[in-house]
């Protein structure tokens, strides 16, 4: 039945592409109605996506996008919302930094204890709403925001120079990681390094696939999202599989500031990402909850990122790529849905239809038709 | 005059029974019954008239005018008002304030509304106190609010859905004179229920709907209940009458006082306790709501008995989780295959994996088999009859009858031992209700033990070796299918006779005829 196949590959792209010129047309309508040329802009950034330097820049932001947003989708996959990613990658970062920075085992020991010490934070503080959940059925959407607020809170008080911090001029930091902590990168030249977490982070896509495609668990996951009713009829622990995915989540979440931090600033200060978590909301949503999906939306949101400060240069506000992250976040949501119904009601006309022209699976067509008929 | 004139309705669902040429004229001034089984299509018949849903096929006019309905509110426009069977009141607010919520430009929100809420009440006997907050009414008043509500909108014709599901029968009588009151005002009701001795009382007329279309009209003071019920069944259905007895005496599921509470500390089951030996089907037959479904889910493991003991032939399964029950030969077909047997946007084969994802041919040690499980989807596809183009599409392009074979098929493919069966044959097309007969059939004859719940008292008598009567969490009565009719069945099922059920005719005559010496087998 490769009809259908091609059908579901159309399905699945025909959303992203519906989202993204909608998004992109409102932008030009935005940028005509203040007065500017609608198009170059676009011609301008494109222009910029051609130069390597920014091309690395443009990877190395998506690493991080990209792993936020696989933390964010896992949630999406099993119908948890887990909007507390921003907070649980910048305690994460800061937990690894501390201990990198207070640690000094060799290389080959002292990387892996960082990025277990991420996952464990995020697992730790995902984990609090997944408890709450489960236990007292607080919605994990209202508990991870109160959670991001408190991990504020709680990385200002690390910061103090009496706990962790160190004053560097008017920065707040955790003082340098010790260097075997330190990743190494990929060197591209004069372009730049690109970090050498990228690897992982293609790797977790991978094991992303792998666990929710192929694995027994990964099934249960993905039907507790489909219909909760129906997985629990099928087996599964609802409570658990709560728990299992909101750990799953934070462990991913917990990650998300590390090509950076490994990479480049071996340390967290004032200066570190912010809000990854968040546009890793949509990003996961652009890329569909899938790891390939949502490599490409990373990347846009990085292009988006990296080539919008070139527009300042050129009498255009930059915050039109911000505009643009917006609308294409509103578009897609609206245009998934609709494509998904549409979807689902043509492939209900065409099997009806096949099913009338006798094409059953496994039955000689003729009298098959008959007997529907007749059942009427 | 005809208030309302509903011709040639077609719907079409994928996936459940739709409406399919349906005929019902409606009477000005009438009390109109629209009666039929669960699932028969009254309620898409009804949102369809109330502009919730627009039909595929088929006219709809009201006083004669031909319209066409986009929504609820073109319905109100025209006259048409419908009172949920859930209610859709606001508790905190006053019954005023919900009378004029969303109609506040007909008459105002003040002392205006006041007056004509009044006159509304008065005229039509509702005794409604404008001013009451909802929290402080009881479940009669609150449907008078919502009946009040309608006509304060200006409907002329009403329809009620199940409205005495939620009443005891005193208040039912005081609805009826309420209604009455309305057709001796002109106005139209339409009744929706499958209770017929009070279709009988309060209809002038009654249609009634089977399987989707309308089967015919009748006359209450020349119908009796029991025709009613022949028409609501159907005489040509086939027969699932099973020939020879395969009942063993190897007890596969033992239910020992089972209770479960609800929050508050109320039974919803209580001392039920029951044995099925392989080969046979117990059938259990009991009015909506009576802790059937609480049963199942006891049985099958989403909810964990408070006391008592489950046994899967010799082992305790009472603290098993569902996964464990399932993998252990608890097969299981559920009452509403869209929540609890499907995952509709999922292609059929991983439906096929779904409930036994951890069992061969689905998986091997921790990982997926989709290769084994896609060809095994194409042997159930084929020995089980599914009509599909392929097993890549979803489940919810299929038919409900072709949706419920592939669960049938999947259960089967696991060879339980015990199979809970709710409904098995609900919202299927005869053809396909035949197959799943025949499927139950052929498994009990090999060792089975069914546990089958269904409304439709032609399949349980024709399809069980022992009956049951479960009422309020209770099982109050048995019967044995030879002997049972189901009108004698249905009086047990509202709590009205208890014990061994037994038609003493029917009896007799066995006697006679048994005079000779082989006995019945039970």
């Amino acid at each position: 039945m490769k009809k259908f196949d091609r059908e579901r590959v159309l399905l699945a792209v025909a959303g992203p592409v519906i989202a993204l010129v909608v998004a992109m047309t409102l932008t030009s309508i935005v940028l005509v109605a203040s007065g500017k040329n609608p198009v170059e802009p676009y011609t301008l950034m494109f222009e910029q996506a051609t130069f390597s330097d920014v091309q690395v820049l443009i990877i190395n932001q998506a690493s991080m996008y990209y792993i936020a947003a696989l933390a964010v989708a896992i949630g999406f996959r099993m119908n948890l919302f887990n909007i507390g990613v921003d907070g649980q990658y910048q305690l994460a970062a800061m937990m690894a930094a501390i201990v990198g920075a207070h640690v000094a085992l060799p290389a080959a020991l002292q990387i892996p204890l960082l990025i277990l010490t991420a996952v464990f934070t995020g697992m730790f503080w995902s984990g609090i709403a997944g408890v709450l959940k489960v236990t007292r059925g607080v919605s994990e959407v209202v508990a991870t925001i109160m959670l991001n607020a408190i991990a504020t809170s709680v990385i200002g008080y690390l910061w103090l120079p009496n706990v962790f911090g160190v004053k560097v001029g008017n920065n707040n930091t955790t003082g340098e990681m010790h260097e075997s902590g330190w990743m190494p990168g990929i060197d591209m030249g004069a372009a730049g390094e690109i970090y050498g977490f990228v690897v992982i982070a293609v790797l977790l896509g991978i094991g992303y696939w792998i666990v929710l495609n192929r694995t027994r668990f990964g099934f249960d996951l993905r039907s507790s999202g489909a219909s909760e009713t129906a997985a629990a009829a099928s087996g599964v622990d609802p409570k658990r599989m709560v728990l299992t995915a909101m750990l799953l989540s934070g462990g991913l979440a917990g990650m998300a500031g590390l090509p950076i931090l490994l990479g480049d600033t071996h340390t967290y200060s004032l200066n570190f990402p912010t809000g990854i978590g968040f546009l890793g909301i949509g990003i996961a949503l652009l890329g569909r909850n899938n790891p390939t999906g949502i490599a490409f939306a990373a990347l846009l949101w990085a292009w988006l990122d990296k080539a919008s400060p070139e527009l300042d240069f050129h009498d255009y506000d930059k915050e039109i790529a911000v505009i643009m992250q917006g609308l294409i976040v509103l578009s897609v949501v609206v245009s998934y849905e609709a494509v998904r119904e549409w979807g689902l009601r043509r492939q209900q006309r065409r099997v009806g239809a096949e099913l009338a022209a006798g094409h059953v699976l496994g039955a000689p067509s003729d009298n098959s038709i008959e007997k529907e008929v007749a059942g009427r | 005059m005809t208030a309302v004139e509903l011709a040639g309705i077609t719907k079409r669902f994928p996936g459940v029974v739709a409406n399919h040429d349906i005929h019902l004229s409606v009477r000005k001034g009438t009390v109109h019954a629209l009666v039929g089984e669960n699932g028969a299509g009254k309620s898409t018949l009804m949102k369809i008239l109330y502009g919730m849903q627009k039909p595929d096929e088929g006219t709809i006019a009201v006083d004669g005018q031909q319209v066409t309905f986009s929504s609820p509110a073109d319905a109100i426009a025209r006259g048409i008002g419908m009172v949920h069977q859930h209610f859709m009141l606001a508790d905190n607010l006053t019954v005023l304030e919900n009378v004029v919520l969303g109609s506040e430009k007909l008459y105002g929100i003040g002392g205006k509304a006041r007056r004509k809420i009044q006159e509304i009440s008065e005229r039509y006997g509702l005794e409604v106190r404008p001013d009451l907050l909802v929290e402080e009414l009881g479940v009669a008043a609150r449907q008078r609010v919502e009946i009040l509500k309608v006509l304060y909108r200006g409907a002329r014709t009403l329809i009620l859905d199940e409205p005495t599901a939620v009443l005891v029968p005193q208040e039912v009588d005081a609805l009826f004179a309420n209604l009455r009151e309305l057709r001796a005002e002109g106005l139209s009701v339409i009744f929706i229920s499958h209770k017929l001795g009070e279709v009988l009382s309060v209809a002038d007329e009654i249609t009634v709907i089977r399987r989707g279309t309308t089967v015919g009209t009748a006359v209450p003071a020349e119908t009796t209940s029991r025709q009613l019920a022949e028409m609501m069944v159907g005489s040509e259905l086939p027969t699932p009458e099973t020939a020879e007895s395969t009942v063993t005496d190897r007890p596969v599921l033992t239910v020992k006082d089972l209770r479960l509470e609800m929050a508050g500390g109320k039974a919803l089951l209580d001392d039920i306790s029951f044995t099925i030996h392989a080969g046979e089907v117990l059938g259990l037959a009991g009015v909506e709501g009576n802790g059937q479904t609480e049963l199942v889910d006891a049985l099958i493991g989403l909810k964990h008995a408070d006391s008592g003991t489950i046994k899967l032939a010799e082992e305790e399964i009472t603290a098993w989780p569902t996964r464990k029950r399932r993998e252990q030969g608890v097969g299981y077909i559920p009452e509403d295959r869209h929540r609890h047997g499907l995952l509709l946007e999922a292609p059929l084969w991983e439906n096929r994996i779904l409930g036994h994802v951890t069992e061969r041919p689905n998986a091997k040690g921790i990982w997926l088999d989709p290769k084994a499980a896609q060809e095994d989807t194409r042997r159930i596809v084929e020995a089980y009859d599914v009509r599909t183009p392929g097993i890549d599409v979803t489940a919810a392009s299929l038919s409900g009858g072709n949706q419920q074979k592939l669960i049938v098929g999947r259960e089967m493919s696991h060879k339980p031992r015990f199979l809970l069966a709710a409904h098995p044959t609900r919202g299927v097309d005869v053809g396909a209700q035949a197959a799943i007969w025949d499927q139950i059939r052929e498994a009990r004859r090999e060792g089975l033990a069914v546990l089958l719940i269904s409304a439709d008292l032609d399949e349980l008598i024709g399809l069980s070796d022992t009956l049951r009567v479960i009422y309020n969490g209770r099982l109050v009565a048995d019967a044995d299918p030879a002997t049972i009719t189901p009108e004698e069945l249905g009086s047990a099922m509202t709590g009205a006779a208890s014990g061994h059920l037994e038609n003493e005719e029917l009896v007799e005559q066995l006697e006679e005829q048994a005079e000779a010496p082989e006995d019945e087998a039970r």
